[in-house]
Order: C-alpha cells, then structure tokens, then sequence
C-alpha cells in the first residue's frame, strides 16, 4: 500500500448519552496521500465531522476515540501528548469549519487573527506574519487584502470570513488541511466560488485535502478518492472514478441516483429517493446498517458485513455481488 | 455579496452610539468630576479635613443660614469644626478607593470561578456553583458586621470582606457567558491552530466577556460603595478621624433635628456617585449590547 500522508484504521467514536453509547463512528478507515483529495460524503449525523474532529484530536468533552491506527506522516497520533498534538494542529494540520460567521473571534482584527497561528508556532515575527497574512489573503482573492487586516469580522461578509478561515489554516504551510463542510453556511454562488478555491489551493500548495461535504457534484469534480459514510461507517471508499463509475454499496447508488445530470436525467422526472431515515446510532449493532432501507437486503444482511476490496483498492461493506 | 463588500463602520468609530443616551453623559460627567475631585484633593480641598477649629463648630452652609454662615466655609463646618467641603471632597477618595478596590478582588475571584465553571463544566461546575450558593446563602451585612466586629474595622478589612463577599454575581453571569461562548467556533478554530487552554481563555474568551464584565463591575463597585457607607454609619467600618461619607452620616445623626443639613450632605453625595456608576455601567451595557452590534 502507498505510503499516506494521513492513515486512519478503524477510527471509533463514542459518545456516552443517557440511554447507553452512542456509536458516532464506527470502525472508518481513511487514508490520504499527499497532494491527494479525499471527500467524505454522507448525509447529516452519519459521524463525517467527528471524524474530522477525532483526527485533529478536537472532539468534544466527554466523546471517546479510539482506534487501531492514526498516524500522521508516520507519527502516531493515538499516543501523541497533548503539547505535541498543540504544535501539529495549524501549523501541519490545519481545519477550516462549517460556520464562517462564528469561526472567527469578534474581538480582534482579522490581521491579529490570521497572524496568530504563524506567531504562535514561532514560524516569524510580527512583520513577516503580516507580509504572509496579505500574501494569503492575496491568494484566497480577497482584494485590498493589506486594508482588511485592520477590519473586523463583522465587517466581513459570509464569503469573505470563510477565505479569511482558509487563509488563516495556510499560515503556516500546513501539509494536510480538513474542510469541514466549508461551504454549507454560505449561499450557493459562494459556494462554489469557495470549492473552486480550495481546490485550486490544494493542486498549487500540494495539500492533502480532507473535504467533507454533501456536495457529490463538487466530489466529482476535485476528488482523488471518495469515501462514502452511513450511520458512522464508511460503507464505501475507492478511487474517484471507481466509486462514481462503479458504485458497489447500495446506499452510495441510491446517492447518486438522488442527483441530477444535465443531459442524461429526463426533465420532469422524479430524482431517486432513499426510503427510511438512518438508524438509531446507540446501543452497537453488527449487521448492515443500511439493510433496513436497502432493496436488495435479504436474510444474509442482518449477520456481520465483512469489507470486501478489489484490486484497485476500492473497498466497500455490502455482501452483494458487484453485479447486484 | 461580492468579494468587496461595503464596510460596516465599527462600534468604536461611532460615538453616537455613546453620546446619544443622556444618562451615560451626565453621569460619566459627575463621575469624572468626583473623580478629579478625589484625586487632586489636597489642591481642591479649601481646608485640612482633620483641621478642628472648635470656635467655629456647625457652622451652617450659606443656603441654609445666611446669618450665622462664614463666607470661608462654603458648606459649613460639622461639629468639631471641620470645613465640611473638605471632608466631602476627603470623603470621595475613600469612597471610590474602597469601591474600586472591593470591586477588584470580587471581581478577579468571581471572574475566575465563573469562567472556568464556564468553560470547563462538569465538575469544576458543580463545585463553583456550590461555592456560588453557599456565598449567596450567607447574608452581606450580617457576615461583614460579624468580621468587622471581630476583626477591627480599617479601609483594608473593608475592602477585604466585602471583596470576599461580593463575588457571586461576577461568577454567576460569566459563568453563563462563557457557556455561551465556548461552543462557538471560534473557540474550536483556536484549538484548531494549536492554542492552549490558558490562551484560550485569555485571548479568546475574555475579550468577549468585556462588556458584560463591566456592567456587573459597575454594579458592585456602587454596591460596595453602599455597604461601606453602611458599616461605616455602623461604626464598624472606616474608623474617626477619617472623612468617609458613612462615617460623617453617622456623625450628624446626633443633630439631624437641629442641623438637618449635615446629614443631607453626606447622604446626596452617596447617593449622587452610586447613582452614576450604575448610569454609567448601563449606558456602557447599551452601547456595547451584542444586538447593536453590526
């Protein structure tokens, strides 16, 4: 197997609530190589943020992780101390979240902000932390960039604050960035406008880039490999091309049933639709999660699904045959 | 929205939002001129405050007797002749001293308990708000009296007690606004670039805790003023010879039916600074209210 930037092996996240655990994540791998796109699509709930979360060790109080492997360009993350984990965060690993509007702090400038993480990891002085401030700013196209370094958050719309969070992670050169939904708090041309920056950003700074998303369009577009969540497993991850041509879990073709093609989806017709709502997530269940929503599911799902892959390094949880 | 977006001017460009509610003006003007007062005391102060001319007792202000009122002493003379102006002027200084210092010590402790109750939750919570009851549970007056009585009453006993008394509201409202704030992204982002607790705390969490923290701190402080001049009329405060307005309350009490007036004094001008603190502390909470806020 290639060697990855980022190597996640049967990732769990638990969350203690009243009527037992919740199972938020279950047994996900992951893996990214460097200069790769990985998109982790899913519906809500189905644990794609706390996965990002649990890799930045940013989970919060109270949810437990565990797995059998997180390492980090070699470096096992799972017995990292906490000082180590503060001097990896934002400075080779870096986070950019859902919510723009309230990711930055609105006391303080958007200068001071963004010069933070480069002074806090000693990458410069205050001078130099400027000159890259207004470089990023540059690069994530906001204009009058050296002007916006003295205005506040408020000051800022939606779009803007969300570029300013993206030139905030890139202070400090960071290997592999994590998009959080990044775009789902902004309106749809932003969104776009925002997607293409990241991955424009991604192809010229050679990050590996984690992008969760329920955006499948924007997933074909950037994506090296997908992988595909569903209450807390990951069903199915391949190569791009692998898992849009070839989709072997039945949840993931009802996914993509459920988005229309110009061209190719008839006018007028109804898109596809997943009947059933996502499982209850507490309390452990073995067998195939989707079995109650899928239409091919028999006798067979309700027994542990074992992970199937095939020479591409396609992996997926489902007992069917590719040809079912 | 585009990528220029047209800026919003910022709170602190526009003073409108500060001049335009008359009870700030007038009372950051009386405070600033209490203030001035008690500081530049010894240059404003007509008279020493402990000067006894004992020929010249309970000479009354010119308003109240033109008669038997001496031009040198605008405000009259209490009954050891003492310029009254004087001691008023004194006076402040112990006033604001005590408010200002009482509001720091409860203050730094209620800010700190409440704010880690806050943030961290759980059982640094249940601790603090047991601290929280327990203090509330316990009665100002009665614990102060008690201490005092003990104790000794001076300035810095003062200070100390209602300092030790008077934190449970710095506690309880931090204490809810951190909670606030703390499942805001920005405090996750912050964790996210590899900050520290303690940095979080500081730089993230208590500039936005700033105006809140001013309105409780404006409260306390005109509520410390009140309590000293209770425990002072008491007796168990600030001790004789001192000028504190308490004190000169307690000392006229003796002639309230024949010299009404050395009461009234000392009474309007506690109740004058108290007044303007808390004027003050609620325009500063209107100006800076989050709903103003661009």
């Amino acid at each position: 197997m290639r060697q990855a930037l980022l190597d996640v092996r049967r990732l769990s996240v638990r969350i203690p609530v009243e009527a037992g655990t919740l199972h938020a994540v279950r047994d996900a791998s992951l893996a990214i190589g460097r200069g790769e796109t990985l998109c982790v699509v899913g519906e809500s709930g189905c644990g794609k943020s706390l996965t990002s979360l649990a890799i930045m060790g940013l989970l919060p109080p109270g949810a437990v992780r565990s797995a059998e492997l997180l390492s980090f360009d070699g470096e096992d993350l799972l017995r990292a101390p906490r000082s180590r984990m503060r001097a990896l965060r934002g400075n080779r690993m870096a986070m950019i979240f859902q919510e723009p509007m309230t990711s930055l702090n609105p006391a303080w400038t958007i200068g001071e902000q963004l010069a933070e993480p480069f002074l806090h990891h000693g990458k410069g002085d205050r001078r130099q932390a400027r000159d890259r401030a207004v470089e990023l700013l540059e690069r994530v196209g906001i204009t009058a960039a050296a002007s916006r370094l003295v205005q506040y958050p408020h000051e800022l719309s939606g779009g803007l604050r969300q570029r300013v969070m993206i030139a905030m992670a890139l202070m400090c050169g960071p290997e592999l960035l994590l998009a959080d939904e990044p775009t789902t708090a902004l309106d749809v041309t932003i969104q776009a406008e925002i997607l293409r920056l990241l991955a424009r950003l991604q192809r010229e700074m050679g990050l590996a880039l984690l992008l969760v998303t329920h955006d499948l369009g924007v997933v074909a577009a950037v994506a090296t490999r997908v992988a595909v969540m569903y209450a807390g497993e990951v069903v199915e991850e391949g190569p791009a091309e692998a898992v849009f041509g070839a989709p072997r879990h039945p949840y993931t073709q009802g996914l993509l049933r459920c988005i229309p093609i110009p061209g190719e989806t008839p006018r007028g017709q109804p898109l596809g639709t997943i009947p059933g709502s996502v499982p209850s997530l507490v309390g452990g269940f073995e067998s195939c999660a989707f079995r109650d929503r899928c239409p091919h599911a028999r006798a067979a799902c309700a027994e542990p699904v074992a992970e199937r892959m095939d020479a591409a390094g396609h992996r997926w949880r489902c007992i069917l045959e590719p040809s079912g | 929205m585009s990528v220029t977006a047209p800026s919003l001017p910022a709170v602190r460009r526009r003073p409108g939002r500060w001049l335009g509610n008359p009870g700030f003006v007038v009372a950051a003007v009386v405070l600033g001129a209490i203030l001035l007062m008690a500081v530049l005391a010894p240059l404003v102060a007509p008279f020493d405050p402990y000067e006894q001319v004992l020929d010249r007792r309970m000479l009354p202000p010119g308003f109240v007797d033109a008669e038997r009122a001496s031009p040198a002493h605008l405000l009259g003379t209490d009954n050891l002749g003492r310029d009254y102006l004087s001691r008023l002027i004194y006076g402040a200084r112990i006033s604001l001293l005590i408010g200002f210092f009482t509001m720091l010590v409860s203050g730094v402790i209620g800010t700190v308990l409440g704010v880690a109750a806050g943030y961290f939750g759980g059982r640094v919570d249940a601790v603090v708000s047991f601290l929280v009851t327990t203090r509330l549970s316990l009665p100002v007056v009665m614990v102060a009296l008690a201490v005092v009585a003990v104790v000794g009453g001076s300035l810095q006993v003062v200070v100390l007690v209602l300092g030790l008394l008077l934190w449970d509201r710095f506690a309880v409202v931090m204490r809810s606004a951190t909670m606030q704030l703390r499942g805001l992204d920005y405090v996750l982002a912050a964790r996210a670039i590899g900050s520290s607790t303690p940095r979080i705390l500081l730089t993230e969490l208590l500039p936005n805790l700033a105006s809140s923290l001013v309105v409780v701190a404006s409260y306390e402080m005109a509520q410390a003023i009140l309590l000293e001049a209770a425990l002072s009329f008491l007796g168990l405060g600030v001790q004789p010879p001192l000028p504190s307005w308490g004190l000169m309350v307690a000392e006229a009490r003796e002639f309230m039916l024949f010299e009404p007036w050395m009461i009234v004094l000392p009474g309007i001008a506690i109740c004058v600074l108290v007044l303007a603190i808390n004027l003050l502390g609620d325009g500063i909470r209107d100006a800076t209210a989050p709903e103003g806020r661009a």
